[in-house]
């Protein structure tokens, strides 16, 4: 078997423009950074010529927050689909969560997730280990097994569910510390959202949908955010949906508690108003919230109260999503158009620049998941030289309409069908291989076997 | 009118000419033969997921008078418990020949889903769907209110709004799509609205409605009321804590033979004898007593008849498009090869 750097051809991107807005070459070999500006002439000569002018060079995207489906609902996505649609919307790792069936809560199913990312090839899998057994919130999970596996869990959340008893969250907190892992909360008071469907507005009570209220995601961000202090351990606050939790976690972090907080690109971008078609599409836990929650959101994001962009790629079969709304399932996918998405409402609004894109999107992901061959750049957002080459190729002129039938998703519900955004990746390369080639997939990595070093 | 969704769709000559169209029909409904062949040959499929018979025998009767041919569909419980998604059935139904869809459905926004969803060409009536809406109730509510102030003004109703009249609504509003369709038709109508109900029971953002709030029912009763609008209180509400007992519901927000005697010692601000209305069923002592239910004030059978009228004004003119008024037997158009 081949190791992954072996037999790789060098890269050479001619003219990228950098995150700090620097023009320079940068060059990729033997799987690493090799230059960034002055190459070695000889290595630059031979390198496969990539005209990269006007183009948005990034470290590759990470991201906290994919639904890969795999095991147990491989209709609607398997690793391998997912990661194909990673790649394409230029992340080199993702996570993925924990809410398969079987439940991701021993080490046998994180492996099972781990390797199936190994075998596909196209981006780094990090399997999320659940935090109780079953994501019931009753008893802890097999935490340790799961940080001690070939997986190596450090992040650790019932997404989709709330951890909701408070000794079974501290005691979640207190426990990974012993691995330096964390807990990452979907915050949701189960009691004052049975039955919710949509933000609980003005709307909501028009349309006559049962409303899930901001104070549900508030009382248990603040809850955690006091927790986490106490026992001093690490928080991260999942899919952020309120302008009220935006003001908690900034009190938080005033305060040095150790809490990061992610955003969804649909939270940044879509409001409430949009559940008036009833189309299930629009339909996604937590929901659709009001513009000044949008507004707010995309705030916290430009000012690092938010962390980062996680992408919360929900996907759904068709039959789930073709229904009533109140039975449709929830979520949205999300990793194609992820980037489109913060061009469109962070960087083209001059909230954020491409700097403030690899933190967020990037630097800051791979710190908090822990992913030392992930999210290399200086504070500019420059590729650090001799770092693993998980580069993005970016295009920010070109502008097109979102069609989901194309996307490389086995599922097709996407919020944005048919809405123009702009920007489209060209390359993404992972672990030195262009495994995205001029907005295609090309070849993944292929990894040595298991057992030698990863 | 290509379907019937919601009050909140209506334009007020939308909402004046299903009056109006309701007014011929009830004329009809005077005859000895109660019939007319607006909708010979066309099927008029009632597709109720949801228990009530009320309201799909009151479609029934409007489409058989109409000379329609019925298909009566029931299925309780969820498309998902009953395996046949809502898209297959209505697929099945338009392929059986249906011509319009009256449908009642547990889910809000159902109706809308099916009108947006290219899934069928039928015309779709919405008959009650989740909490959202119920458009023929409204209007049949609507018909009503007017007949009784074009009475007391001495005026044919024909064209006529329901302009200087008042209205309270009782009761359960976050859980009643008849109080949402009643307070976007009245208010479109010209009436006043009042809502009184326990702070548990209206939902979030109900300020921004077109109707005045109240948490006392007593407060909104001195307001001159020309009807009071009962809503039913469901038995599952009970449990979950909106309110403490069904007692102090009653004592509270029920039409008590105290208040029900209130309301009878004065006139209403149009009308003489102010009006209780109930879109039944009635849960006796519970949000109204006897005596207001057996009162001659009490409008409730007349809604039940009315309602017919209604159902057949939303018939004819949602498979006569281009029609406003009873038309001629002939088709107007046929979309179908």
């Amino acid at each position: 078997m081949s190791t992954p750097t072996a037999d790789l051809p060098a890269l050479l991107f001619r003219g990228a423009t950098l995150a700090s807005g620097d023009t320079a070459d940068v060059l990729v070999a033997e799987g690493r950074v090799a230059a960034v500006g002055d190459a070695e002439p000889d290595l630059a000569r031979d390198a496969r010529q990539i005209p990269a002018e006007g183009l948005v060079l990034l470290p590759g995207l990470v991201d906290l927050h994919t639904h890969l489906r795999q095991p147990g609902k491989e209709d609607a996505e398997t690793v391998e689909t997912g990661t194909r649609a990673a790649a394409l919307g230029g992340f080199t790792a993702v996570h993925a969560m924990a809410n398969s069936t079987p439940t991701a809560d021993t080490a046998g199913v994180v492996e099972q997730v781990w390797r199936l990312g190994r075998e596909a090839g196209w981006c780094d899998v990090h399997p999320v280990g659940a935090v109780t057994v079953g994501l019931a919130g009753e008893a802890l999970a097999d935490l340790g097994a799961m940080a001690d596996s070939q997986a190596a869990v450090r992040m650790f959340s019932d997404d989709g569910m709330c951890v909701h008893d408070a000794v079974i969250m501290r005691r979640a907190l207190e426990y990974v510390k012993s691995f330096d892992g964390f807990v990452a909360q979907h915050a949701q008071e189960p009691k004052l959202t049975a039955g919710a469907q949509m933000n609980e507005s003005e709307l909501s009570g028009v349309l006559g949908l049962t409303g899930w209220p901001a104070v549900a995601e508030e009382a248990i961000i603040a809850r955690d955010v006091l927790l986490a202090r106490h026992v001093d351990s690490r928080l991260h606050v999942c899919h952020v949906s309120t302008a009220g939790s935006v003001e908690l976690i900034r009190w938080a972090k005033e305060q040095g508690v150790k809490v990061t907080a992610e955003v969804t690109p649909h939270h940044l971008l879509l409001t409430e108003e949009l559940v008036r078609s009833y189309d299930p599409v629009f339909k996604v836990n937590p929901p659709l919230r009001r513009e000044s929650d949008v507004r707010a959101l995309r705030e916290a994001l430009a000012d690092g109260t938010i962390d980062t962009v996680g992408t919360d790629h929900a996907p759904h079969t068709a039959e789930s999503k073709q229904c009533e709304w109140t039975v449709a399932a929830m979520g949205m996918t999300g990793l194609e158009t992820a980037l489109s998405v913060v061009q469109h409402a962070m960087v083209d609004t001059g909230l954020m620049d491409w700097s403030g894109v690899a933190r967020a999107m990037s630097v800051a992901p791979a710190r908090i998941g822990g992913l030392p061959e992930q999210g290399q750049a200086d504070e500019a957002g420059v590729p650090t030289v001799g770092a693993p080459a998980n580069l993005v190729l970016w295009d920010p002129a070109v502008r097109r309409a979102v069609d989901p039938e194309t996307h490389a998703t086995r599922s097709r519900n996407s919020p944005y069908r048919g809405m123009e955004l702009p920007g489209a990746v060209v390359h993404t390369v992972y672990r030195g291989r262009a495994v995205v080639t001029d907005g295609a997939l090309a070849e993944p990595v292929r990894h040595p076997a298991e057992g030698s070093a990863a | 009118m290509r379907h019937l969704l919601d009050t909140a769709d209506l334009t007020r000559p939308e909402a004046l000419s299903i009056l109006d169209t309701a007014g011929e029909m009830a004329a009809v409904n005077d005859r000895e033969v109660k019939k007319l062949p607006a909708l010979r040959g066309r099927t008029v499929v009632n597709l109720f997921l949801e228990d009530s018979t009320r309201t799909r025998i009151s479609f029934e009767a409007a489409a058989k008078r109409l000379s329609a041919d019925v298909i009566n569909f029931s299925a309780k419980g969820s498309s998902v418990s009953k395996g046949e998604s809502l898209k297959d059935t209505v697929q099945t139904l338009e392929a059986i020949g249906a011509d319009a869809i009256v449908m009642r459905h547990w889910s809000s926004g159902a109706a809308r889903q099916l009108a947006d969803s290219g899934w069928v060409r039928s015309a779709v009536v919405n008959a009650g769907d989740g909490t959202h809406a119920h458009p023929t109730q409204a209007l049949l509510d609507a018909f009503t209110l007017r007949r009784h102030l074009a009475a007391e003004a001495g005026r044919r109703p024909e064209g006529t709004d329901l302009a200087g009249m008042h209205v309270v609504i009782v009761g359960d509003i976050l859980h009643s799509r008849v109080a949402r369709s009643n307070v976007w038709l009245l208010a479109l109508l010209g009436a006043r609205v009042t809502l009184a109900a326990p702070p548990t029971l209206l939902p979030v953002g109900v300020a921004a409605w077109p109707a005045r709030v109240t948490y006392s029912l007593d407060e909104a009763l001195e307001d001159a009321p020309d009807a009071v609008m009962m809503l039913r209180v469901q038995g599952e509400r009970m449990g979950g804590a909106f309110f403490p007992s069904a007692g102090e519901y009653t004592r509270t927000w029920g039409l008590t033979p105290e208040r029900f005697a209130r309301l009878c010692a004065r006139p209403g601000g149009a009308l003489a004898e102010p009006l209780v209305m109930h879109p039944g069923p009635m849960n006796r002592g519970l949000e109204i007593c006897d005596a207001a239910a057996d009162s001659p004030r009490n409008t409730v059978l007349e809604q039940v008849a009315n309602g017919v009228s209604v159902r057949m004004a939303v018939l004819h003119l949602v498979l006569n498009q281009d029609a406003t008024a009873p038309a001629p037997p002939a088709p107007a158009q046929e979309d179908r090869p």
